[in-house]
This record gives C-alpha cells, sequence and structure tokens, in this order.
C-alpha cells in the first residue's frame, strides 16, 4: 500500500496523475484511427517483401507522378506564399474594408471542387470569357487552352489555396508587434530596410508553417487534377496512381505502397523548408501578445 | 499618420494583383451562376434564354433533399465527437507539463499535415475489414481523423489564455475536476468551441477525399455527391451540376458567414494588436 503510494507521489511529482485519463479518448481515436490503419497499410505495402515499391518505381508511368504532383504544387505552393506577403503587408494595419476585404478573401475557401473546376472550364474554355476578352481585344489569335491540363489544375490550386495563405501569413503579421517597425522608421530606417530587417525575420517561422501548409493542401490535390486536369497525362498526380491502384486495379500492396511514398515526399519537403528556415533568425518573435 | 492620397507604384502593383484575383473569382463564379440559369450556352457571351429549371431538377432527380440530410447529419455527428474527445485532450495540454507531451502533440499534428489520401486509403481498407465503411458509420469515422486534432490544435492556446488562477480558486471552494469542468471552464470555453465547431463543420462538409474514400451510396456527403454527377459526365446536362454546385456554396457561404461572425480570420494564429494610431 505505501509502495504504491510513494510511486504514485513520485509519478505526481514528474507530473503523471489521473487527470492525464483526459487525454485517453482523444489519444485512442488518434492510436485506432490513424496510427494503426498506417501502420496496417506500411505492413500491406511490404507484403511482397519491396515487390510493391520496385512496381512502383520502375515504371515510369508511376514514377512521374511523383515529379508530376511536386510540379504543380511547389509552384503553386511558393506563389500563393511569394503573392500574399506583400499585399498582407500592406493590409496589417486597421484601414476601412478590412473586414469587408477578408470576408471576400474566404469567399474561395466555399467554392468547394466542383464549383471550382465547373467555373474554370467554363470561364477559361475555349469559348469561356476570359479567352473572348483576349481575342475581342486582339491580344491572341486563337484561343488559349488553359483547363484540361496542367493550367487548370495550376489554377485551381491558386484559386483554392490563395486565401488560405493570405489570411495564414496576414494573421502572422498581424502578431508582430508594431511598434519595432515605428522604433526604427524613427531611427531613420527606410522602407526596405524595415522590411528586411525587421518584418521579415519575424516573420520566417509564420512563412515556412504557411509554406508547408500550402504545400500540404496543394500536395494532396486529387479531385480537381480530375477535373480540370489531364488525368491521363500531365496532370496525372500521385493520389490519382494511389486511388486507381486500390480501386480500380485492387492492388491494394501497390495502393498503401504509393501512399507511403507520397507521404515521405511531402514530409520531405516540410523538413526541407524547416530546415531552411531554422538557418534564420530563431526565436520570439512578438506574437501572441 | 497621413495617408498620402497618390499611392505609390508598389501599391498599384499590390492592389492590381488583388483587383486581378477579384475579377478571376468573380468570372469563375459569374460563369457558373449565369450557366446554371441558362437554357443553352454555347459559342456566345451570354445563354440565348433564361430558366430556372436546372435547380428544380436538382432538387427532385438528383435526390438533394436526402443528400442534404446524410451532410447534415454526418458533419454534427464529427462537430459533437471531435468536441467531445477533443476539448479534455487540449485542456491537459495546456495547462500540463508531463514527459511526452511533445512527442503527443506530434501526434495529433500528424493527421493535419498528411494528405487525406495518404492514410486515407489504408483507413477505408481497415473500416471495409470490420464492416464500417459503405456506411455513415465509416464516414463518421473517417472524417474524425483530422477533425480531433483540429480540434486539439485550436482549443490548446484558448485554453492557454484562460487564467488558471480562477480554477485554483474553484478547487479551493471544493470544486472537483468535473465540477471546474462544467461549472467554470465550459462557459468561459464557449466562444472558443464555437469557433473550433464551426471550423470543423466547415472542413467536413467540405472534406472530399475522406467521405469518397469510405461513403457508400446512401452515406454520400454533397461533395461526394457533386463529384459523382459531374465526372458521369453526359448523363446530366452541365447546367444541372452547375445549379448543384451553386447551391452546394450557398450553403457554405452562409456556414462562413456564421463562423465570422464567431471567428476573426485574422486571429486564427495570433491576438492581433490593433494598431492604435
Amino acid at each position: 500500500m505505501t509502495e504504491k503510494t510513494a510511486l504514485r507521489h513520485r509519478l505526481a511529482e514528474r507530473g503523471v496523475d489521473r487527470q492525464l485519463l483526459l487525454l485517453l479518448p482523444a489519444l485512442l481515436a488518434v492510436l485506432i484511427l490513424f496510427v494503426y490503419p498506417f501502420a496496417y497499410g506500411m505492413g500491406l505495402s511490404f507484403q511482397g517483401g519491396l515487390g510493391a515499391y520496385r512496381t512502383f518505381f520502375e515504371d515510369a508511368y508511376q514514377r512521374d507522378t511523383i515529379w508530376t504532383t511536386l510540379q504543380l504544387a511547389l509552384p503553386a505552393a511558393f506563389l500563393n506564399v511569394a503573392a500574399s506577403v506583400p499585399i498582407a503587408y500592406r493590409m496589417r494595419g486597421r484601414f476601412r474594408g478590412k473586414r469587408l476585404l477578408t470576408t471576400l478573401l474566404v469567399v474561395p475557401i466555399t467554392l468547394g471542387t466542383v464549383l471550382t473546376a465547373e467555373g474554370l472550364l467554363n470561364f477559361l474554355g475555349p469559348t469561356g470569357w476570359f479567352n473572348r476578352v483576349l481575342l475581342d481585344a486582339g491580344l491572341v489569335d486563337a484561343p488559349l487552352r488553359l483547363t484540361n491540363n496542367y493550367w487548370g489544375v495550376f489554377f485551381s490550386l491558386v484559386i483554392t489555396g490563395f486565401p488560405f495563405a493570405f489570411l495564414l501569413i496576414l494573421s502572422y503579421l498581424s502578431g508582430i508587434d508594431p511598434t519595432l517597425e515605428r522604433a526604427a522608421a524613427t531611427l531613420g530606417a527606410g522602407w526596405w530596410p524595415r522590411f528586411h530587417r525587421i518584418t521579415l525575420p519575424l516573420l520566417a517561422p509564420g512563412l515556412a508553417t504557411t509554406f508547408c501548409l500550402t504545400f500540404v493542401l496543394a500536395f494532396s490535390v486529387f479531385p480537381s487534377a480530375i477535373l480540370v486536369g489531364d488525368p491521363a497525362g500531365t496532370t496525372r498526380v500521385i493520389s490519382i496512381a494511389a486511388y486507381h491502384a486500390a480501386y480500380e486495379a485492387y492492388d491494394y500492396s501497390l495502393a498503401s505502397a504509393i501512399a507511403v511514398v507520397m507521404g515521405v515526399v511531402e514530409l520531405a519537403v516540410v523538413a526541407a523548408v524547416l530546415g531552411v528556415r531554422s538557418l534564420f533568425y530563431t526565436g520570439s518573435t512578438g506574437g501572441k501578445g | 499618420m497621413k495617408r498620402r492620397l497618390v499611392a505609390t507604384p508598389g501599391a498599384w502593383l499590390v492592389w492590381g494583383a488583388v483587383g486581378f484575383f477579384f475579377v478571376m473569382l468573380a468570372g469563375v463564379i459569374g460563369s457558373v451562376l449565369v450557366s446554371s440559369f441558362g437554357r443553352r450556352w454555347f459559342d456566345t457571351w451570354l445563354p440565348e434564354s433564361w430558366t430556372d429549371q436546372w435547380y428544380g431538377q436538382a432538387w427532385t432527380e438528383f435526390t438533394l433533399p436526402a443528400v442534404l440530410v446524410v451532410t447534415i447529419e454526418v458533419s454534427m455527428l464529427v462537430v459533437l465527437i471531435s468536441v467531445l474527445v477533443g476539448v479534455p485532450a487540449s485542456y491537459v495540454l495546456a495547462r500540463r507539463k508531463f514527459p511526452g507531451r511533445r512527442l503527443l502533440y506530434l501526434l495529433f499534428l500528424l493527421p493535419i499535415l498528411m494528405p487525406p489520401i495518404t492514410y486515407g486509403i489504408p483507413l477505408a481498407t481497415v473500416l471495409y475489414k470490420y464492416g464500417f465503411a459503405g456506411n455513415m458509420s465509416g464516414v463518421v469515422l473517417a472524417n474524425l481523423v483530422p477533425s480531433i486534432p483540429f480540434v486539439i490544435l485550436t482549443m490548446t492556446p484558448f485554453i492557454e489564455q484562460v487564467d488558471p488562477a480562477i480554477e485554483r480558486a474553484a478547487r479551493m471552494c471544493g470544486a472537483r475536476t468535473w465540477q471546474v469542468f462544467a461549472r467554470i471552464l465550459a462557459p468561459l470555453l464557449v466562444p472558443g468551441i464555437l469557433a473550433a465547431s464551426i471550423l470543423v463543420l466547415v472542413r467536413t462538409v467540405g472534406m472530399f477525399e475522406l467521405t469518397f474514400l469510405t461513403a457508400g451510396p446512401d452515406s454520400q456527403t454533397l461533395v461526394v455527391a457533386l463529384y459523382y454527377t459531374m465526372s458521369a459526365a453526359g448523363i446530366r446536362a452541365q447546367q444541372s451540376v452547375d445549379a448543384m454546385a451553386v447551391i452546394y456554396t450557398s450553403m457554405m457561404l452562409v456556414l462562413l458567414v456564421v463562423a465570422l461572425r464567431f471567428v476573426n480570420p485574422t486571429q486564427l494564429v495570433a491576438r492581433v494588436k490593433e494598431d492604435v494610431d
């Protein structure tokens, strides 16, 4: 009895007691619904030794999906973040209509894949308004081909990803204490030194996080690659390959292997971004004030 | 600070980019909206004549009411369960230091960081094995995977900013843990819980991959049903798909406008210090 109490005291000293049981439901849910299936999928993918992986990497049609996906996701994520920074920088203060503008920017999140796809097909298609304007203005001789190829998917990634990146960056920027920049201005720093010596380093962690989240969003592109892309050719992204293996070829081993490869590639990019980020300023960003 | 009336070239560029984005956005939404009201629309600026038949058709033929009911049921269940499971966990993560805390946090972060397809396919396989997939329970279970961590990640910072002295005072007065939860914390956490639930609701209604992988014919949510109608081309007029997409978007828009009443989108990551000049 005393030994039991002693153990309990020792554990409580390190912060372990009955209150931690509150964590249990969430932990169980994640273990049962995420970790177990993941491990199960891992097991499936190694069922025939490395056979499934070999099938994937030896077949150029399958292997190239990694490159196809990265080619879509990296530029899209980069554009979304790079365009958000100057816009958010200009809007970080208080001005009339800010609430309206942020609300308008949330609208694309409500569109959903199908409306975005339909809209892009209608609007950017050969007889759509965009090409009509270009033709009537004499800018092009023949309608531009912007749908059912790389660009269709790219635009859908920008439409869904940009507002997301923008809102995140705006909130990171608003979290930076504005007095820091005012102090620099008092000391005679111009616009550019203020931005790249003060704001940018403080923004770096937020930039890295935003880039990662936008990249994750773009990397898992699936329905729009089918609907506005060219799912058999230039936009056959890795999720399509995984889906086909699982639900059309019924090769669960290969499908799980593709899913694992997909996860590894994605985590590698995220780790690389966070690694590069850690080379720069680390420490308090003055946020969470 | 006085604002100059003449904008700098940088400002022009920035506002130009924003304007361009909105013009494109308006084009995308507008063309779907116009098409959904048009009788036929081929090689012209606008459709030849207007009609609202596509909406009526969507309502009756597409069994929209049934799909809407499924969508609402699934998302309500997901919100309820993920709040019930997630909030206690975020309380512990916010208040306590214990060995393995960082590791646990990482574990809760992973489902949000991974593309849904990567765990969706093995999850669907497991759910089919135990007979959960193909009906609503499978859809709910699959949608819980990103939703519970999402509640935890949004609620933990929220709980951190509630003064722990209030809880200590309650404990001094003899309240037990569940009493502290029900009488002290719950009322204080209502705004945070509302915000988290609405965000989870929006995510679940919009979640395509996981629902697509686990849904059966009578457990499809609106996104998945829409996807099937659009990809089964030729069976249905394009305008009809457009009408359904418009219905979906209006529903999401209502949800988000409600959400924005509770959450300021710019305050999701950090408390904003509003400028005082």
